[in-house]
């Protein structure tokens, strides 16, 4: 197989594409398939700052800003400088965006944020937020998440959005002014919508436990990765004892000493060579990341799902007894349990100018019931349809990005071989010198 | 090796290739014999081949013990024939060593594998420690065939041609016990007496030996350490195929690379099972017995100063005392000649060693730079296949265009 691989890899072309590489060809794909926004404008989080300041409780604390630029594209002008705006934000802000977001459009699968604390550290990487590597890769994430939205087909028109990108002091303002906390779903009733639903779209139902699926397995994957990357750590280290041992060795002998000390010193090269080996293989972790947490965006729009199907439901439910009782009271027969029941045979019948009022009454909730069930059943089907044409567009973008992912995880590994193949190759030489 | 040792034969008493005691009236001085020493290392003239293989389990009343099979191949006209098979147990690899550093204390004979040593889990009739001391007697027999000195021996003849019984004969009629009890009575008293004027070029050598020894050990223990490593990092990676398969089982577009993902990680660990092995089984032992040596040239330069504070002893009796001066000074001369002989003798094996500790080293760090190549280049090929794959997919497809 290693016979016709190479005369095929030249033909292929180039396999050394970086992982830097292949987030840029993420990004230009997203670009390509670009929304208005996106072919208005250019945009990036280019660098991130500390600050310190006076929190809520008016404690000092330090905290990390990101500065967002976003430039016009304008094909005219090639050649000048377009003007390039920029404003600084803080994580806190970018996740107001997001819940701002998640309520607004209930049906989109949000794109999610880089993670709020490390997790899935292996030893040597660190889990504190003021790490400089941690903050690094978490400004390539909020990048990524901005022209996630940026390229989503409806997220991307939002104004709040435009403004998050454009506007750096009054934005929170605006958010909080659209009141959108208001219509947040409590946390308990959408729980209890999920264990009440009756008659869910299957679809949603597969797509709900395709999310659990998603979420498990990638989760064990990122821990059984991160253990592996701190044995892999481990077995190059040693190797740097080598070079130790082989320079000390050296020193007592006469022909030998050449050929030790040289290879001692390929022996340093290869222990060092494993940082950014495992710094490449942090991105591929970073993409998976990415999905873990869409998982937990695609349950959100089932579970939202749930929730109107399920008020729905309710509502049918609610018409349907409705407009039994009015026959029970038309009629006069009781078919049905009620208290009212119970006490007017206790305590006589009512009187013909009462039973009047009440059914008047039903009357008037019965016609608001109907209306109630057209307008949830027409959300209902709305919100079927837009989350599904979400979700195929999701299914799509994720079946291309972590084929990407997997791709570039090869050339990860081909790159190490590589490296490897290298240095054994050269100390074998010095070996020979010996 | 043969034209050597043709020329060593002719000048020199039998009696010293027979393992009894240094007999001083020899013809000839040892400075001319050490000019005879020619150690060319022309494997073509290599005129014996001796194989060390199948371990058999004996079981007796008494104990129970491993046997192997040792074969003989040789032109030599000493040998009544040209080919013999034996079967030896470890015992009597350590008589014959024994026997050989009794007759030649100056010269450096290669380390047989430890003994049974409990140390963790091992086994004295596990399958691997058999093996691997197998692999060592093997080596520490053709050390012996390839030394200019030792392969003339007549133990070692009789180790390799002599039945059974006739070897246990042969065992009983060495120096008798209380001859050997005088001899360790003798190294002992010349130890504590200590040697007054030890020559430079010996004392440099027992510093070499002494860093040596250091610098071996640590190179012994360091890759150990790698293969405890490799082997945590195996564990590891034994988990991550069978993630990426569970995870094709959601998957419908998806399912296909990442089960080929899954293949291709479940076949690097494979290769890196291997390497380890690799490791184990032909770095490490050799690492070791070369710990062991530099444990031998320690003995070896002990032995050499014991046989000067005898001789410097021997040297003050006479300067000292009146009576018995004939007999003194006999034993004098003797003591002189031995010591003369010990130095030239070590000091030439010393050259011969150095070259072979440097071609077996050599060749071993060679090979495990070669073992390592090979294994990358095998993991390479394992994932250039799964990038080949996919790419051709998707310009099947026509999804993505690589131009």
């Amino acid at each position: 197989m290693a016979d016709s691989g190479s005369e095929d890899i030249a033909v292929i072309g180039n396999t050394d594409l970086t992982p830097l590489e292949s987030e840029n060809n993420l990004k230009n794909t997203m670009v390509e398939k670009g929304t208005s926004l996106l072919k208005k404008m250019e945009i990036s989080v280019a660098e991130a700052e500390k600050r310190t300041g006076k929190n809520a409780v008016n404690m000092q604390e330090t905290y990390t800003v990101y500065l967002i630029e976003t430039r016009p594209v304008d094909a005219a002008s090639e050649g000048t400088n377009p003007v390039l705006d920029s404003l600084w934000k803080r994580y806190s802000e970018f996740e107001l965006l997001r819940n701002y977001l998640l309520v607004t459009y209930p049906f989109a699968v949000v794109p999610p944020l880089p993670e709020k604390r490390a997790e899935f550290v292996w030893h040597k990487l660190s889990a504190d937020n003021m790490d400089p590597d941690f903050v690094e890769r978490r400004r390539v994430g909020l990048e990524n998440f901005l022209l996630r939205v940026a390229s989503h087909p409806v997220l991307s028109s939002d104004k709040i959005f435009y403004l998050f990108l454009t506007e750096e002091n009054g934005w929170k303002e605006t958010v909080f002014e659209t009141g959108f906390q208001a219509k947040a779903d409590s946390r308990l009733k959408a729980l209890n919508a999920t264990f009440r639903v009756k008659n869910p779209d299957k679809r949603f139902a597969e797509m709900k436990h395709y999310g659990d699926e998603l979420q498990s397995v990638i989760s064990q994957l990122l821990r059984v990765r991160a253990r592996a990357a701190d044995r892999l750590y481990g077995v190059y280290k040693v190797h740097g004892n080598y070079g130790r041992v082989f320079s000390e060795w050296s020193a007592i002998e006469k022909e030998m000493g050449d050929g030790l000390q040289s290879a001692g010193h390929h022996m340093d090269a290869y222990a060092a060579s494993v940082d950014d080996i495992l710094e490449e293989e942090e991105h591929y972790a970073d993409q998976l990341k990415e999905y873990l947490f869409y998982a937990d965006a695609l349950r959100t729009v089932c579970r939202k799902h749930e929730l109107t199907q399920y008020e729905l439901e309710m509502a049918v439910q609610d018409l349907t007894s409705k407009k039994q009782q009015r026959e029970e009271l038309a009629t006069g027969t009781i078919r049905t349990f009620s208290l009212k029941g119970m006490t007017s045979k206790l305590f006589g019948q009512e009187t013909p100018e009462q039973r009047e009022a009440k059914l008047k009454m039903l009357e008037t909730q019965i016609e608001e019931g109907e209306e109630q069930v057209k307008e949830r059943n027409a959300e209902c089907d709305e919100f079927v349809k837009s989350a599904w044409v979400d979700i195929e567009r999701f299914k799509e973008q994720k079946d291309h990005d972590l084929r990407e992912s997997l791709i570039s995880y090869a050339i990860m590994q081909i790159s190490m071989c590589k490296k490897g193949i290298q240095v054994w190759n050269n100390a074998k030489e010095c070996f020979n010198k010996m | 090796m043969f034209t050597a040792l043709l020329t060593f034969k002719k000048n020199v008493d039998t009696t010293l290739t027979d393992g009894s005691s240094f007999n001083a009236s020899m013809q000839t001085s040892p400075a001319s014999m050490i000019n005879q020493y020619k150690f060319e290392e022309d494997a073509d003239t290599k005129d014996i081949f001796v194989t060390v293989d199948n371990p058999e389990s004996h079981v007796t009343a008494i104990e129970t013990y491993i046997t192997y099979r040792v074969m003989t191949k040789t032109t030599r006209s000493e040998f009544d024939s040209s080919e013999f098979e034996v079967r030896r147990r470890y015992q009597d690899f350590l008589w014959l060593k024994g026997r050989l550093e009794e007759a030649h204390p100056t010269l450096i004979a290669h380390p047989l594998p430890e003994k049974f040593v409990v140390k963790g889990m091992v086994e004295r009739f596990n399958e691997d420690f058999i093996e691997t001391r197998r692999r060592a007697l093997h080596r520490f027999l053709n050390k012996i065939a390839e030394h200019p000195i030792f392969s003339s021996s007549e133990d070692f003849k009789i180790f390799l041609t002599a039945a059974s019984g006739e070897l246990t004969s042969h065992k009983k009629q060495g120096p008798g016990f209380l001859s050997r009890m005088g001899d360790t009575v003798k190294a002992v008293a010349a130890a504590v007496r200590g040697v007054r004027n030890r020559p430079q070029e010996f004392t440099e050598m027992q510093e070499y030996v002494e860093a040596f020894s250091q610098k071996i050990s640590s190179l012994d223990k360091v890759t150990q350490r790698i293969v405890r490593e490799q082997k945590e990092y195996l564990e590891e990676l034994k988990e991550c195929g069978p993630t990426y398969a569970l995870w094709s089982q959601s998957e419908e577009e998806l399912a296909e690379p990442l089960k080929n993902v899954a293949g291709c990680v479940d076949r690097c660990c494979k290769e890196t099972e291997e390497q380890v092995k690799n490791l184990s089984d032909h770095l490490i032992p050799v690492l070791h017995e070369y710990v062991l040596c530099a444990d031998t040239l320690k003995a070896v330069l002990r032995r050499r100063d014991n046989i000067q504070a005898d001789f410097e002893a021997k040297t003050e009796a006479l300067a000292t005392k009146k009576a018995d001066r004939d007999t003194m000074r006999n034993d004098l001369d003797k003591a002189e000649d031995r010591l003369e002989w010990a130095n030239n003798a070590l000091k030439s094996d010393w050259t011969r060693w150095q070259k072979v500790m440097r071609t077996d080293l050599r060749s071993a760090f060679v090979d495990t730079a070669e073992r390592n190549v090979s294994y990358y280049e095998k993991c390479l090929a394992v994932w250039e296949s799964f990038l080949h794959s996919q790419r051709t997919d998707a310009e099947g497809n026509g999804k993505v265009d690589f131009s």
